[in-house]
């Protein structure tokens, strides 16, 4: 299986080296071109010849998603506008918009990391890549659309939604491969079997899926009901969009384009820099950017960072599957809880369709959890014991692994609103 | 004896019931027996109908979780012991009742009794030979 760049495959000391140069240009280059940073910089007495190589990157102030809004939307801005040849822009549903800005460079450098993910997972001129996340101000769409289009495969750019026009397109086009969110996919699976299509009239053999948090037994799920591999891609707008890291056919660990997007891992509450194999947030430093580079940019994603000996042959740092957001940690009785782990915990009971919601309430001072799941027929039974068997199950399973106690209840199939793009998991509705 | 009975995952929210058997109105679909088990959260509703095919693909197309399950029907005297004897003789045939429930018709004052037991082929065959029958049209 190709190697669509060299420099995955080079020595770590060569790496470094690229690291250190790029780091100590890209330093000096915000420090000569974005006042924001200059000012940053100057208020904690740090010059840009004090940035020799990686080791001196904990000396740099963060960046985090106010300072972007602050900013917003030209701010961060490095070059003229004229160089600028896009934007793209996150929806404001957590907060202001945010606006990000791409010379030619840097989308020919994005295309590229792409199509870097796109031939880790075997994909090559001969397949059909159908894009079904959203094209337009998201990254999503467009960013995979010019990956598999740099790698010479065919692209199908039909976007998200219109769940029925994709079943069409996957049965009749014959896609080999599709890029959407791991949500939507299983969402696609179940309007393709209600529409009467079985496996035999589709053609996809592996799926790159992103831009939501999902889980190993999320990837068995969709690997059982599609007969496809799934692989785990990791992007964010701030950074590029989707290609920051993205795992190869071994299915162990997102590789890193760190040559473009240098990786550390911080603890959230000391914001010290941690080692390999040590969990807390990532944190990224674009180190081939020239539109709008960010200095070590506080993604609220938590995972951790490690080496190993990839079959693949690359040697790029691995980062694991991002298990939660910093933001989406609840804190219920003051134990941290992430989605993540109550979803882990509904597929152990493998029929489950992972379709839930987690809703928090506080009833008399105290925080209360409930998980509403909904009910399949696979799991159904006529028999009032056996539902109640299930739910205390469910309930005995989700309380060991979060250590905090839990009412699961059984809802009707399908009363959980589906989601087209992100899933909305959480409804918090305590007043603090 | 051996009858097709259709059970149905509902919560307990305020008119799905009526929801429910008005989509089965609206297809023609006439609901023979009925009975509901529930809790404070759902409940299941048990019916038995005219046409189980038809029905059990209509409410898998609304979305509902639907499973069919055998049940035995059975004719009882509507007199005192009337359901006490074929009660006795599951039992002491090693046949548990899961649950029951009885309606009785119009006509000729005969109540009918529907079991789910753990072994429906034993019941039916050992109902059968004790004289039971089952002239309830289900």
């Amino acid at each position: 299986m190709k190697i669509w760049d060299k420099i995955e495959s080079i020595s770590l000391d060569e790496m470094r080296a690229i690291q250190d140069k790029r780091l100590n240009q890209t330093v000096k280059y915000v420090y000569d071109n974005v006042s924001y940073y200059k000012r940053k910089m100057d208020v904690i007495g740090l010059l840009p010849d004090d940035i020799k190589s990686c080791d001196d990157l904990y000396k740099l102030p963060f960046t985090t998603k106010d300072d972007l809004r602050d900013t917003y939307p030209y701010g961060l801005v490095a070059v003229d506008m004229e160089k600028i040849v896009r934007v793209h822009a996150s929806s404001g549903t957590t907060g202001k918009r945010i606006v990000v800005a791409y010379t030619q460079e840097d989308i020919d450098t994005w295309s590229d990391v792409m199509a870097r993910c796109f031939a880790r997972i075997g994909t090559d001129t001969k397949d059909i890549v159908h894009v079904a996340y959203g094209y337009g101000l998201f990254t999503g769409g467009l960013g995979a659309h010019y990956g598999a289009e740099k790698l010479g495969a065919t692209v199908i750019p039909i976007s998200g939604g219109n769940s029925r026009r994709q079943v069409e397109f996957l049965t009749d086009l014959k896609p080999t491969v599709i890029a959407c969110t791991p949500s939507y996919m299983l969402h696609l699976y179940e309007v393709m079997t209600e529409s009467g299509f079985t496996l035999d009239d589709i053609s996809l053999k592996a799926g790159i899926f992103g831009a939501e948090p999902w889980s190993e037994n999320m990837r068995k799920e969709i690997e059982r009901l599609l007969h496809i591999k799934a692989y785990d891609i990791y992007g964010l707008s701030e950074i590029t969009g989707p290609g920051v890291a993205s795992e190869c056919t071994a299915q162990n660990g997102l590789h890193i384009n760190e040559d473009c997007y240098l990786p550390e891992i911080i603890d959230i509450k000391t914001q010290k820099t941690l080692g390999l194999d040590m969990q807390g947030e990532i944190v990224f430093t674009t180190i081939k950017k020239k539109g709008m580079p960010l200095i070590r940019y506080r993604t609220k994603d938590i995972t951790k960072l490690f080496r190993d000996h990839c079959e693949c042959g690359r040697t790029l740092v691995k980062m694991e599957r991002v298990t939660g957001r910093t933001d989406d940690m609840l804190i219920i009785r003051g134990v941290n809880v992430f989605p993540s782990q109550i979803e882990s915990v509904l597929l152990e009971f493998s029929q489950l369709t992972p379709n839930y919601q987690i809703i928090v309430d506080r009833i008399n001072m105290m925080d209360v959890l409930e998980i509403r799941v909904e009910m399949n027929e696979n799991l159904f039974s006529d028999e009032v014991r056996k539902i109640e068997l299930l739910e205390r199950n469910i309930t005995t399973a989700i309380e060991s692994v979060l250590a905090i106690s839990a009412k699961v209840k059984l809802v009707e199939p399908k009363s959980i609103e589906r989601s087209e793009g992100k899933a909305i998991r959480i409804i918090d509705r305590r007043k603090i | 004896m051996l009858v097709k009975q259709i059970s149905i995952f509902l919560e307990n929210k305020e008119g799905r019931l009526a929801e429910l058997t008005s989509i089965l109105a609206e297809e023609g679909i006439n609901i023979n027996a009925l009975t509901i088990a529930d809790t404070s959260d759902f409940g299941i509703l048990r019916i038995i109908v005219d046409d189980v095919k038809k029905t059990e693909k209509l409410l898998k197309e609304y979305g509902f979780s639907v499973s069919v399950t055998d049940v035995v029907a059975i004719d009882i005297d509507n007199v005192p012991g009337g359901i006490a004897r074929p009660l006795s003789m599951l039992h002491e045939n090693g046949i548990s009742v899961e649950y029951i429930y009885a309606f009785l018709a119009k006509k000729d004052d005969t109540a009918h009794v529907i079991f789910k037991v753990n072994d429906v082929e034993a019941a039916v065959s050992m109902l059968i030979e004790s004289g039971f029958r089952n002239t309830a049209k289900l």
